[in-house]
């Protein structure tokens, strides 16, 4: 019998399978509570609606494993697009995706940013640097979508919060 | 696994029941209800008034619905497709907002759920978004007034992002821990809110004569009520610095209208909620 943090480390996102809930940063707990084991999860945002599939995934695959299990919700601290993996990252870019750099580090008012942001993204494609933004929202919340310029392909990049 | 047949007297009784059986993992038919709240430790702290608490939540609660339910009626409407996708995103955002304050507003004081009819599956959030009437929502009238074009839209999204983010920002360090989370967790959304909104309003503004045009257009007609928006959200000079550095980008006055006087609602929030409320309230034993 696989241990229940096992099982539910191999949970994947429902948006973007090639990640793991472990890999995206979402599961903070897996616990024992009695007879029962509780999986803390958190949203990535927090209309995100992927969260319901994550849940039942995790019930369902715990329970095949043999276990009881429940699913609760940790709002603090917010999800981080830092916390996914370095395995996570490897993940996305094997996939055509765009990994996040770093999120931006708070402290004082938050400054408007009226130019597109300033990443270094490269194609995740043909690995040119070259590429522009098509739009700070695709897909779902948690993405942004890109065209390079070199060989034209879209891609989408995650986005960093 | 055994199917059972669907009951044709069952009002319940769907297509779905053939297909699904007794697997309840197939969440795209809906199971059972998610809480957004599920685990979270909603204990009101002692030093916090909780019926004041969840006054002040359903008040953000509120703005946040109505804003998104007024950005979901873009969807396949909007200029091009990234817009369509970007303001149904934010319209997705603010939905998660109001979901996670009206459950907080709920659990704070129970009172505010409006009464169902024994047996009624419908979670406290759903009750209190579709079975209250007009007069019982706390928005602001800057979030419920009808959309005009792109124009109004981005005036509109430029207004309250920049609002709701500075208040935000104050209430990450809230007394209530669960209103805190929420609002850090908000931040980080709005943050990319302001910023589409800022850069299409300067993109509007420096645009052609009939962008620009419509643009000022748009934030004359919504500017009577920002009033009552910094009013609610309590918030200073630092909503100031940030729309005034748009406007200085953008080559645009400050308009020269009035506050729009009274408070409570306009008869657009009532055809609004019409709309959106009808099925939930034609089926309140309804299972979703």
């Amino acid at each position: 019998m696989s241990t229940a943090y096992a099982v539910a480390a191999s949970v994947t996102d429902p948006e973007m399978p090639m990640l793991t809930l472990e890999d995206l940063g979402v599961l903070r707990d897996v616990r024992r509570e009695g007879s029962e084991v509780v999986v803390t999860i958190t949203p990535t945002y927090s209309g995100c609606p992927a969260m319901a599939t994550m849940r039942d995934d995790l019930v369902h695959k715990l329970v095949d494993a043999g276990y009881s299990a429940r699913v609760e919700i940790a709002l603090s601290p917010a999800w981080s697009s830092d916390w996914i993996t370095e395995r996570g990252r490897a993940a996305l870019r094997a996939h055509g995706l765009s990994a996040p750099g770093p999120a931006p580090s708070r402290g004082g008012p938050i400054p408007l940013t009226l130019m597109p942001l300033a990443r270094a993204v490269s194609c995740p494609q043909c690995g040119s640097a070259r590429t522009e933004l098509t739009s700070e929202y695709g897909a779902t919340a948690c993405k942004a979508l890109y065209r390079c310029a070199d060989c034209l392909e879209p891609f989408e990049h995650v986005k960093e919060i | 696994m055994s199917h059972s047949s669907p009951d044709p007297n069952d009002a319940h009784g769907s297509v779905y029941d053939e297909l699904l059986g007794t697997d309840t993992s197939q969440w795209a038919f809906g199971t059972d209800f998610e809480d957004p709240l599920a685990g979270v430790d909603t204990t009101v702290p002692d030093d916090v008034d909780a019926t004041a608490l969840a006054a002040y939540c359903l008040m953000l609660g509120d703005d946040a619905l109505v804003m998104s339910h007024r950005l979901s009626e873009w969807c396949s409407r909007a200029p091009d497709l990234e817009d369509d996708i970007a303001l149904s995103n934010i319209a997705l955002d603010l939905l998660g907002q109001a979901r996670l304050l009206l459950a907080r507003a709920a659990a704070a004081d129970p009172s505010v759920v409006p009464p169902l009819p024994d047996g009624s599956p419908v979670p406290v959030e759903d009750a209190l978004a579709f079975f209250r009437e007009a007069l019982d929502f706390r928005n602001v009238r800057l979030v419920e007034v009808e959309n005009g074009d792109f124009g109004h839209t981005i005036a509109r999204l430029l207004l309250f992002s920049t609002v709701r983010l500075a208040a935000f920002e104050r209430l990450s360090a809230d007394r209530d821990p669960v209103l805190a989370a929420i609002a850090a967790k908000g931040v980080k959304e709005l943050t990319y809110h302001r910023d589409y909104a800022g850069r299409w309003f300067l993109t509007l503004a420096q645009g052609t004569e009939e962008s620009r045009r419509r643009l000022l257009a748009g934030l004359a007609a919504i500017w009577p009520l920002y009033d009552e928006l910094r009013t609610a959200y309590d918030v200073g000079a630092e909503v100031d610095v940030v729309l005034d550095q748009v406007l200085a980008v953008s080559g645009v006055e400050r308009p020269e209208v009035g506050a729009m006087s009274g408070r409570g609602h306009t008869e657009a929030l009532s055809r609004m909620l019409a709309e959106m409320q009808v099925v939930a309230r034609a089926h309140p034993n309804g299972q979703w």
